[in-house]
């Protein structure tokens, strides 16, 4: 059975062992933002070692890139973004710390080996729901690579952001195990 | 020979872009409603209810429902009857999709292929347009708009089959494409698929297809047969809503066929989130 939790930034080891696929998890506190151009830079910068703009210890990288914010507002609509993209950057990022990926659909096994060996997760946001997961962010501030314009890198702080963990620590995949359920061969 | 003032279409197109970012069409609305009835999986069911709320807060508070919001790309008739005044009818349409992602806050998501630079400082925002001409008989202009995210874009394909392959060929390609896609474009799924003419023309009737409405018909019953039988196939794939497993993973396959080479059998597959944003006015 899936467990709930209520989870706030950064994450330890000892929360990413408790976690499994298919637990429904409410996320608070302070996460990042980055996509492909982003994250193909910070990459760049630990193999130039050199330090990265945000601590990468504990923290969560939300793929996305959101609308532009109307007036009065922190920002527009932003719903994940599909995070196959991202597999050659993240193992190296999780080597160095980081503990949650947020995103929408699969990952490769680079990945999911490294969610494994550093202690680690990917947590699935609804994608199409930009809407109401851009309610959810309550400020967002551009903290590098602006020219990047949807795909700079955003320091966010949420509350109750809901997500799914689709790849645990133990090698478990939400989308292989609810597939097989529903699967007619 | 009607006349039609460049900035009429300037507005209209503006405005249909912006509406069609926060209101999910009811064609699409509807569909979505009977998936969440009849989705056996309660995970799948819950993201549904999710999707549908979603909705909701996208049009009562008017903002977008996804935050990719689309490269512009438009089906236009002209009427052989019709005179654009003022300037070219590409033109206004293109204009008309800048203000209408610069005033309703959409994200421009065009960038050079490998600089991946945004052009927005020397081409315009989210610009150019993908846009396809016809010319029809009449005096007016025929619109269709779909806002068409990356997502479902980066799984679809197309090949050239021997004639050999027939329907089957055609019905286990689409199977593959869709299974190998999994959660990654965002089902329930439209497909479009394109079969026969030249290489591109499968392309641009498997694009095409994704603006019919969902639930209606196809007017030629042997591909109205030939969508039941995909869509069945499709959905014993189990992926489910966002790919958490399920019973509903595509709301409709929409089919467009043509006459193709005696060589050739030219099939396109082009997938269609459920955020489905397409709209159609005449002029």
């Amino acid at each position: 059975m899936s467990e709930t939790y209520h989870l706030t930034t950064p994450l330890s080891d000892e929360t990413i062992s408790k976690l499994k696929s298919g637990d429904i998890v409410y996320l608070n506190g302070t996460i990042f933002t980055a996509r492909d151009a982003a994250h193909k830079r910070l990459v760049d910068l630990l193999d130039a070692g050199e330090e990265l703009p945000f601590d990468i210890k504990g923290a969560i990288i939300y793929f996305v890139g959101p609308t532009p914010p109307k007036p009065g507002d922190p920002i527009g609509s932003a719903g994940p973004t599909t995070s196959y993209r991202m597999d050659s950057y993240s193992p190296r990022l999780i080597a160095e710390g980081l503990k949650g990926m947020i995103g929408k659909g699969k990952r490769n096994k680079d990945v999911t080996d490294a969610c494994q060996k550093y202690k680690a997760v990917y947590f699935g946001a609804t994608g199409g729901a930009g809407a109401l997961l851009g309610k959810q962010i309550v400020s967002a501030e551009i903290i590098a690579y602006p020219e990047l314009g949807p795909e700079a890198v955003r320091k966010l702080e949420v509350v109750d952001f809901p997500v799914t963990v689709v790849n645990d620590s133990y090698g478990n995949d939400l989308y292989k195990i609810g597939r097989a359920k529903y699967e007619i061969k | 020979m009607r006349e039609i003032a460049y900035e009429e279409i300037v507005k209209n197109v503006r405005d249909i872009i912006v509406y069609s970012a926060s209101n999910l069409p009811e064609d699409a609305l509807n569909a979505m409603k009977k998936a969440y009835e009849n989705e056996k999986s309660p995970v799948s069911k819950e993201v549904l209810k999710q999707l549908l709320k979603n909705a909701d807060i996208a049009s009562s508070e008017a903002r977008p429902l996804c935050q990719d919001t689309g490269l512009a790309v438009f089906f236009v008739k002209v009427g052989a009857d019709v005179k654009v005044v003022g300037g070219l009818l590409k033109d206004a349409i293109n204009e008309g999709t800048e203000k209408g992602y610069v005033e309703g806050y959409l994200r421009a998501s065009t960038c050079h292929p490998f600089t991946r630079a945004n052009n927005k400082d020397t081409v315009g925002y989210n610009l150019p347009a993908i846009i396809h001409f016809d010319i029809v008989e009449g005096d007016k202009i025929d619109i269709e708009y779909a806002a068409k995210g990356g997502g479902s874009e980066n799984v679809s394909r197309a090949k050239v089959f021997p004639p050999a392959a027939g329907k089957q060929g055609v019905i286990d390609y689409v199977r593959e494409c869709i299974s190998d896609a999994g959660p990654n474009p965002c089902p329930p799924l439209t497909v479009g698929v394109g079969i026969g003419g030249t290489f591109e023309k499968a392309v641009i009737s498997s694009k095409h297809a994704l603006f019919r409405d969902i639930g209606s018909v196809n007017e030629d019953p042997e591909m109205a047969e030939m969508e039941d039988t995909i869509k069945t196939e499709l959905n014993k794939l189990g992926i489910g809503t966002m790919g958490m497993g399920g019973t509903e993973t595509v709301l409709a396959v929409h089919i467009e066929a043509n006459p193709c080479h005696i060589a050739s059998l030219p099939v396109s597959v082009n997938v269609q989130c459920h955020s489905s944003r397409h709209t159609h006015i005449t002029i």
